[in-house]
């Protein structure tokens, strides 16, 4: 087992990057600013493993979606249910509003952005009721590009839930275009079937006093590589990004967030929570946490607050966390950092032991509380309520803890 | 009619240098009704005892034997010593985040008594052992031990004892770190507790605690091992002249 960050809440850089503002170390990011980014695939040259932004990422099991090799010629359909104040409609690339959201930063997005045939985009106008939109997998075996926009209209208020499932292999790029005073709700599930493979690009756009709140569910899925990039239009943005990965045998669970302050006043919290259990003879349990959160010279005003934590419930896992912090201005409210990757807790278990509660159950309380923060994001009354949601990953949980008998 | 045996136990701790032992052949009967006082310096393995008794897995038994009416309880999983009939009150009591309190108590009361208490009864229950505890509602509500004083965890030990009802509690310095008035109502939880059918084996350093919670036996324990025992009478002796004279003869 390796755990990189084995010191109980780190703050400040991760270990690895130590020397890394002296240029010793690797160069963790580059600043959002220079990232490279680009529509077209060709101008990314093919990942050999090495680069910054892919060095984690198993790339012989993305089945040829970094190197050109994949097809992408399956379909992997989105199914949005009719509603008021929803509008749905499917669009080609031609549409102007497509790449409102961002652009692509790395090989396989803009791979995703050059292959796709056409284009959902769902707008939220009002307040309409709570909607779940589905993506399934192309099917086994098979390759797909995906292209998804939910945006909404100044004022409107809409809680969504973005659930993907099935198998095959799906790169896509998700945008969110939040209009002035808006806001969104959103809850993305990964609950791929065991073969899947999802390379995800999120390109998040907060117009001026929008808020958004993402709960990201990743439980399913061979390989799940998801990357949200948040970006402030106009002052007044609040974005909230919480997600909790369980990573079993084999698995591969990554998340590349990039928040990136170029305006004043806006505010932006991350807490992503990963679990991990291997088994003996299989390829790792990995998670991958990468947190980089600018702030240019511009953004004064600026609250920011990211955290990682992961626990490794057993032998056989690996949790790579790097959380980083660039700023650029010292005119900010407040900007902090955390990474902390821990085993199971003995001492805890032994103490609900000791009060009778038997190890595999007193193991299922620590684990359920550990995620039980993100959990509870997901509102269960009130306006945007989503209790047959909750009690579904609630369950969908247990069940894992119940895979290895945790 | 409950009875714990200690039998000539004998028990090391990990270390990073290799296993060292501290207890080296504990005698000690404690049964139903009975309350028993172990006394002794920092340092000589009262804790010990009391973990290694309670299956913490830092510690090695090595020999000697624990038996709780007549079951061995050195076999038994940690849980399963609980649902046996022994409790362990801590010294430093354990934070579990994200648990609530009132999740936990509950786990714990259905584990013990083999069935899940009734919800209505057992509302009542805790509010009442809460209540007797000078603890307020909001407790239940809060994460398992998290943020609270020293004391309030001590309280809480002792709400977790009243609910549970164990055959024979271990209270593992109860008593330190409280001021005069949680001293008071720490103890008056426990003697609450105390019956014919309970036996209490009270871990300290200090003789405060015996003024309200009167002992039947003391015992004096160093190097390892009860070296001395008496009546209530003993602890006066150790108000008066401490553990010089048990440390000289332990060494």
């Amino acid at each position: 087992m390796t755990v990189p960050n084995t010191a109980p809440e780190v703050a400040g850089l991760a270990p690895e990057l130590a020397g890394a503002k002296e240029g010793q170390g690797e160069k963790p990011v580059l600043s959002a600013g220079e990232r490279f980014t680009s529509y077209d695939v060709e101008a990314f040259e093919v990942p050999r493993g090495r680069e910054e932004n892919w060095r984690f990422t198993p790339l012989k099991r993305l089945k040829g979606l970094h190197d050109g090799s994949a097809a992408l010629d399956g379909r992997a359909p989105v199914t949005v249910p009719a509603a008021e104040g929803v509008t749905v409609e499917t669009v080609g690339r031609d549409d102007a509003r497509i790449g409102e959201g961002g652009v692509p930063a790395d090989r396989v997005a803009a791979q995703a952005w050059s292959a796709f045939a056409e284009a959902t985009v769902v707008t939220f106008d009002g307040t309409p009721e709570p909607l779940t939109i589905t993506v399934d997998g192309p099917g086994a075996g098979s390759t797909a590009a995906g292209h998804l926009q939910l945006r909404t209209t100044p004022f409107a208020e809409a809680t969504v839930v973005l659930e993907h499932r099935g198998s095959g292999v799906l790169a896509d790029n998700l945008e969110v275009v939040l209009a002035d005073s808006s806001r969104l709700t959103l809850v993305v599930t990964e609950e791929w079937a065991d073969d899947a493979v999802h390379v995800s690009a999120q390109h998040l756009s907060i117009g001026r006093d929008a808020t958004l709140r993402v709960v990201s569910v990743s439980l399913g899925g061979d390989l799940v590589r998801v990357s949200p990039t948040v970006t402030y239009r106009a002052p007044g943005g609040d974005v909230d990004l919480v997600g909790l990965g369980y990573a079993d045998a084999g698995q591969h669970l990554e998340q590349r967030l990039l928040v990136d302050h170029a305006v004043p006043h806006c505010k932006s919290n991350v807490l992503y929570k990963n679990a991990l259990q291997g088994r003996a003879g299989t390829t790792d349990a990995h998670t991958v946490w990468i947190g980089d959160v600018l702030i240019q010279a511009e953004a004064e005003s600026t609250e920011t607050f990211e955290f990682n934590r992961n626990l490794v419930l057993t032998e056989h896992a690996r949790a790579d966390s790097v959380p980083n912090l660039e700023i650029e201005t010292g005119e900010i409210v407040s900007a902090g950092h955390a990474s902390a990757t821990g085993r199971f807790d003995d001492e805890q278990l032994f103490y609900l032991q000791s009060r009778g509660i038997p190890e595999d159950q007193a193991r299922r309380l620590v684990v359920r509380a550990f995620f039980g923060e993100i959990l509870q994001r997901i509102p269960t009354h009130g306006a945007g309520a989503l209790p047959a949601l909750r009690e579904r990953l609630d369950a969908a949980i247990e069940a894992e803890l119940a895979v290895t008998g945790v | 009619m409950s009875t714990l045996e200690i039998k000539d136990l004998h028990a090391s701790v990990s270390t990073d240098d290799g296993p060292k032992p501290i207890l080296r052949g504990v005698d000690l009967t404690v049964k139903a009704g009975e309350t028993h006082a172990i006394m002794g310096p920092n340092g000589s393995g009262k804790s010990t005892l009391a973990y290694a008794i309670a299956g913490h897995p830092k510690y090695e038994i090595t020999s000697g034997q624990v038996l709780l009416d007549g079951e061995d309880v050195l076999e038994m999983t940690v849980d399963e010593r609980a649902r046996a009939g022994l409790f362990l009150a801590m010294q430093y009591p354990v934070e579990v985040p994200g648990v609530s309190m009132a999740n936990f108590l509950r786990s714990a009361a259905t584990a013990i008594r083999g069935e899940a208490p009734k919800l209505r009864t057992w509302v009542k229950e805790v509010k009442g052992a809460m209540a007797d505890l000078e603890i307020s509602e909001e407790f239940a509500d809060r994460s398992v031990n998290e943020g609270f004083s020293g004391g309030e965890k001590k309280r809480h030990e002792v709400l977790q004892l009243a609910l549970l009802n164990p055959k024979i509690a271990i209270l593992d310095e109860t008593d330190s770190g409280l001021d005069v008035d949680a001293l008071r109502v720490v103890s008056e939880g426990v003697n609450r507790y105390r019956s014919p059918e309970n036996g209490v084996l009270l871990i300290t350093h200090y003789t405060r605690i015996l003024q309200h919670i009167t002992p039947d036996f003391v015992h004096v324990f160093a190097g390892g091992r009860v070296v001395e025992s008496g009546g209530p009478e003993l602890a006066d002796d150790l108000e008066k002249n401490g553990y010089e004279r048990f440390v000289k003869v332990a060494s």
